[in-house]
């Protein structure tokens, strides 16, 4: 930071005394990495919008139910009135929008298109933060202890890392998805699905996070404080977890940020592909694949849908950038 | 006969449609008008289906025809395709055929490379037909009955030409046989069909048929010259006999027709050389396509739906597009199966309340509306098939949205007066059909029938999910979401393979349970019969049965929206097709 230009004449004319007095009076407190993080991410306003936008989403996809039943209609519910038979297109302006279908009413089928989105925000949600979790406490782990212990440790979990990261991830996750049965580790329907989505993005996406963490915990464990402690005796799980774990937390809060977005891009993308969750639960990316064959009858119903994931993924992407400022500004 | 479904041609090209949809025209499309006027002549909406439009004889130019994928085969003797025996019948002559014009008599089957219909005997096993003299191949040679017989042997080795039908397999009579590719120069072996002179092919069959002449209309009847079939390769370039030959094919790209020299249209009073050359984009974008056709950059869209939902909406709510548009009937039913292995649907009462409360307006719409999807289906027999009779034992015409009150009445005569719960599965490519889950799920909602909707992917949605008993039963598959469309419009070509019992087998199968011994023998009845006029009143009665029996909820006869640009002559819809015969387009 540059010094003001314009300080004012008192404070130039002011004596050494008088700033000693100021300190006098105020006490000076030490303020913690997460303090000074909070104070500069306050500051910036894109990241403030951001995660307004996220918590916004949030709490409407926690109240979807709630919403749905005030301004909408129940998302399986059809309203073939509100569509021209002879073509199934939505009547009216814009697919159908009015004071009773926000967003208008999806071709063919006449379901409130406003009601589909707002639900589908819970899937999306729901699997990109479980997904995100499971890659987060994956990489963290072994990333630490690839980090770590070195040797042939960090050459077994690195090569590890490399067999992932070359993996064809979407085919993999099509032919899972695929044969899938409806029964498995005690779950069923779409629990089943779900858990099933979450395992597949969480479990092949920790490497990204992983290398990470391990960059960090090389250049970590050679510091004086991790030194000192060694000296004074303490064993290794306890600095990892006292010692290194909690100087991670902040590229562990950034990644996870970050990792949110592409994670709901992927649900979306294998929803799109048709191997998400059953019908009727709408998802955004189920809606899109479904939308591509009426994108000129009904603009709306790829519109709206696409917005949701646009809008999202913006919110996640500006939170996750203003959190890495705030962190670490010379990252810049 | 299978219908590509437009959602598994557009699940291809869906993540690219975005991006390729600017360049994806393909080189060649140019206006197809000659006289380079711009104006375009008034016509009506539904004028094909009944008439020939724009009827001209002037010779020249070129057929533009564009695909939105690639035919399963061009080689006559591997297609199964509606459209893909449509075009065939370009460069090949199949013994029979149905006439080229409108209207029911397109429904006739004529003699083509025959100088008539098979002459039966014995019965109905042995059939008999004498083939026309001076038709030659396209290098000038003679064609004989050897060039059939061996036609049809080479198309009964599925390893080698996997797609064509299976009828000369099931019924010829074969003693052991198994086609020239495995038992090599063995063709005298081949003794269901003989040649006892070079214009005489004699059929014979384990059992009587007595619509045989419709399997002689079969693209595999069509000559195929010993020396010149390469196998699986044939398709490159198809010995032609038509007006038209191959003057190149780049696979799955493009193919272009050229006037067959060696055509004589005085032993061919059925088809027309009008076009110069015929030209076919194959794989192209669906909605660019539909675009480029409804600018008339592309004469003729070949597929068997016509139109994609996208463009539908242009052509069905713009008069200035509507006029030349056709809707036109096809031989297919889209229907769900009850499966009478899943509890409680081996209660035909369950079943029944099934039938009633079924609201098959929604599901109409599901499939694109009346004009592009179809007609509410009140029996499982397409009514634009012969042999039709009108029923309509569920009420459908009255209460197209469901009868609650029989469901109702129906659901306790079962013993389950609160409902009960199962399972619906649908092909995953097709959207149509996951709407139609879905639209059940909430019209059997009504009367406490609780669907949980299963999709499957629909390459191996016979041979291992639905089609599957076993897995079926397993995975409480009550509801099955299926569809079928006749091989020809005769009741045989589209019964046989889903309603008779006798065909169900561990895996793969057409008949998704439809389990009744007195359709069983009403088919048989029926096969054996070779007075026509009999034959259809028997396949009328197996329809009623198979409503009776309540295996199958049928609720749409299926629809296309074909378009014809203003600049096509002689366009009409062939009732058999379901779609604008080829044969007689013109563009001049």
């Amino acid at each position: 930071m540059t010094a003001p230009l314009d300080v004012p004449e008192s404070a130039i004319e002011a004596g050494p005394e008088t700033v000693l007095e100021g300190t006098e009076t105020s006490v000076i407190r030490g303020r913690s990495l997460g303090q000074i993080a909070w104070m500069r991410l306050k500051r910036d306003r894109i990241a403030m919008t951001g995660g307004i936008v996220i918590l916004l989403l949030i709490l409407v996809a926690v109240f979807a139910p709630l919403l749905v039943s005030w301004f909408g209609h129940p998302p399986g519910e059809w309203h073939r009135e509100k569509l021209d038979p002879s073509i199934g297109a939505p009547l009216g302006a814009f697919g159908g929008i009015s004071g009773d279908f926000l967003f208008g009413v999806e071709p063919d089928s006449g379901r409130d298109l406003f009601s589909r989105v707002l639900y589908g925000a819970r899937i999306s949600l729901l699997i990109a933060f479980f997904a995100t979790l499971l890659c987060v406490v994956l990489g963290t782990v072994l990333g630490m202890i690839a980090g770590f212990f070195g040797g042939w440790v960090d050459t077994v979990i690195s090569r590890l890392m490399d067999i992932f990261l070359a993996f064809p991830l979407l085919v993999f996750a099509l032919a899972l998805a695929g044969v899938i049965p409806d029964k498995a580790f005690g779950l069923s329907g779409d629990t089943l699905r779900i858990s099933l989505l979450v395992f597949i993005i969480g479990f092949f996406n920790w490497p990204y996070i992983g290398r990470i963490i391990r960059g960090q915990t090389l250049s970590l464990r050679e510091r004086e404080f991790v030194d000192a402690s060694r000296s004074l005796g303490a064993r290794n799980h306890t600095i990892l977890f006292k010692e290194i774990l909690p100087n991670l937390l902040a590229p562990i809060l950034v990644y996870s940020t970050l990792l949110i977005p592409s994670n709901i891009l992927f649900e979306a993308a294998l929803s799109f592909l048709g191997v998400g969750v059953r019908p009727p639960t709408p998802t955004w990316g189920g809606m899109l694949s479904d939308a591509v064959h009426n994108y000129q009858v009904a603009p709306n119903f790829m519109i709206f849908p696409g917005l949701a994931i646009f809008i999202t993924v913006l919110a996640f992407n500006l939170l996750g950038d203003g959190l890495r400022d705030a962190f670490d500004p010379k990252a810049r | 006969m299978k219908t590509r479904s437009k959602a598994s041609a557009v699940a291809v090209t869906a993540a690219l449609a975005v991006v390729v949809s600017a360049c994806g025209g393909g080189g060649g499309a140019k206006s197809t008008s000659g006289t380079g006027s711009d104006e375009k002549p008034a016509s009506q909406y539904n004028a094909g289906v009944t008439q020939v439009v724009n009827p001209s004889e002037k010779t020249g130019g070129t057929l533009h025809m564009g695909m939105p994928g690639d035919f399963d085969s061009v080689d006559p003797g591997d297609q199964y395709y509606g459209y893909a025996w449509n075009f065939s019948r370009f460069y090949t002559r199949a013994l029979t055929m149905f006439k080229p014009v409108p209207g029911e008599e397109g429904l006739q089957l004529v003699g083509d490379l025959a100088e008539d219909l098979g002459k039966p005997s014995d019965g109905g096993k042995t059939w008999t037909y004498k083939l026309r003299k001076g038709i030659k191949f396209e290098d000038g040679t003679p064609v004989t009955s050897k060039d059939v017989k061996y036609a049809v042997a080479r198309s009964l080795d599925k390893d080698i030409l996997p797609s064509g039908p299976t009828y000369f397999n099931d019924w010829l009579d074969l003693q052991g046989y198994t086609g020239p590719y495995k038992m090599k120069d063995k063709l005298d072996d081949f003794k269901a069909v003989e040649t006892p002179d070079d214009y005489t092919v004699v059929f014979h069959l384990k059992k009587a048929y007595g619509g045989f002449d419709y399997f002689a209309m079969l693209p595999q009847t069509a000559p195929v010259p010993a020396a010149k079939d390469t196998g699986s390769k044939y398709k490159e370039h198809p010995v032609s006999t038509g007006p038209y030959m191959f003057k190149s094919h780049e696979l799955t790209k493009r193919i272009e027709l050229v006037k067959n020299p060696n055509w004589d249209p005085a032993t061919d009073p059925n088809r027309k050389q009008l076009n110069d050359s015929v030209e076919v984009l194959l794989g192209q974008n669906e909605d660019d396509l539909d675009q480029r056709l409804l600018s008339g950059k592309i004469d003729v869209k070949i597929n068997s739906t016509g139109v994609a939902a996208n463009a539908r909406k242009t052509v069905l709510t713009d008069p200035k597009v509507k006029q030349y548009a056709d809707s036109a009937a096809i031989d297919r039913t889209w229907f769900t199966n009850i499966n009478g292995d899943v509890k409680p649907f081996d209660n035909i009462h369950c079943r029944k309340a099934v039938m009633y409360a079924a609201d098959r307006s929604a599901i109409q719409g599901a499939y694109g509306g009346p004009d592009a999807g179809g007609d509410v289906a009140l029996s499982l027999m397409p009514s634009k098939m012969t042999g039709y009779q009108k029923i309509d034992p569920y009420g459908v015409e009255a209460n197209p949205t469901g009868d609650l009150t029989k469901a109702k009445e129906e659901l306790t005569a079962c013993g389950q007066p609160n409902g009960f719960s199962t399972t619906i599965s649908y092909r995953n490519e097709r959207a149509a059909e996951k709407l139609t889950a879905e639209s059940l799920q909430q019209s059997l909602g009504r009367i406490g029938i609780k669907l949980e909707i299963k999709g499957y992917p629909q390459g191996d949605y016979f041979k291992l999910y639905a089609g599957k008993p076993d897995f079926a039963k397993k995975n409480n598959l009550g509801l099955m979401v299926y569809g079928w469309g006749a091989d020809y419009p005769e009741g045989f070509g589209f019964f046989q393979q889903i309603v008779d019992s006798r065909v169900i087998r561990d895996a793969g199968n057409t008949n998704l349970g439809v389990k009744d011994p007195k359709i069983d023998e009403l088919i048989d009845q029926a096969a054996g019969e070779t007075d026509a006029a009999k034959r259809n009143a028997i396949w009328a009665q197996v329809d009623k049965q198979v409503m009776d029996s309540a295996f199958i909820l049928p609720y749409v006869w299926a629809h296309g929206l074909f378009y014809r640009p203003p600049t096509l002559k002689n366009a009409f819809v062939s009732q058999n097709w379901g779609m604008y015969e080829y044969l007689t387009l013109g563009t001049q």
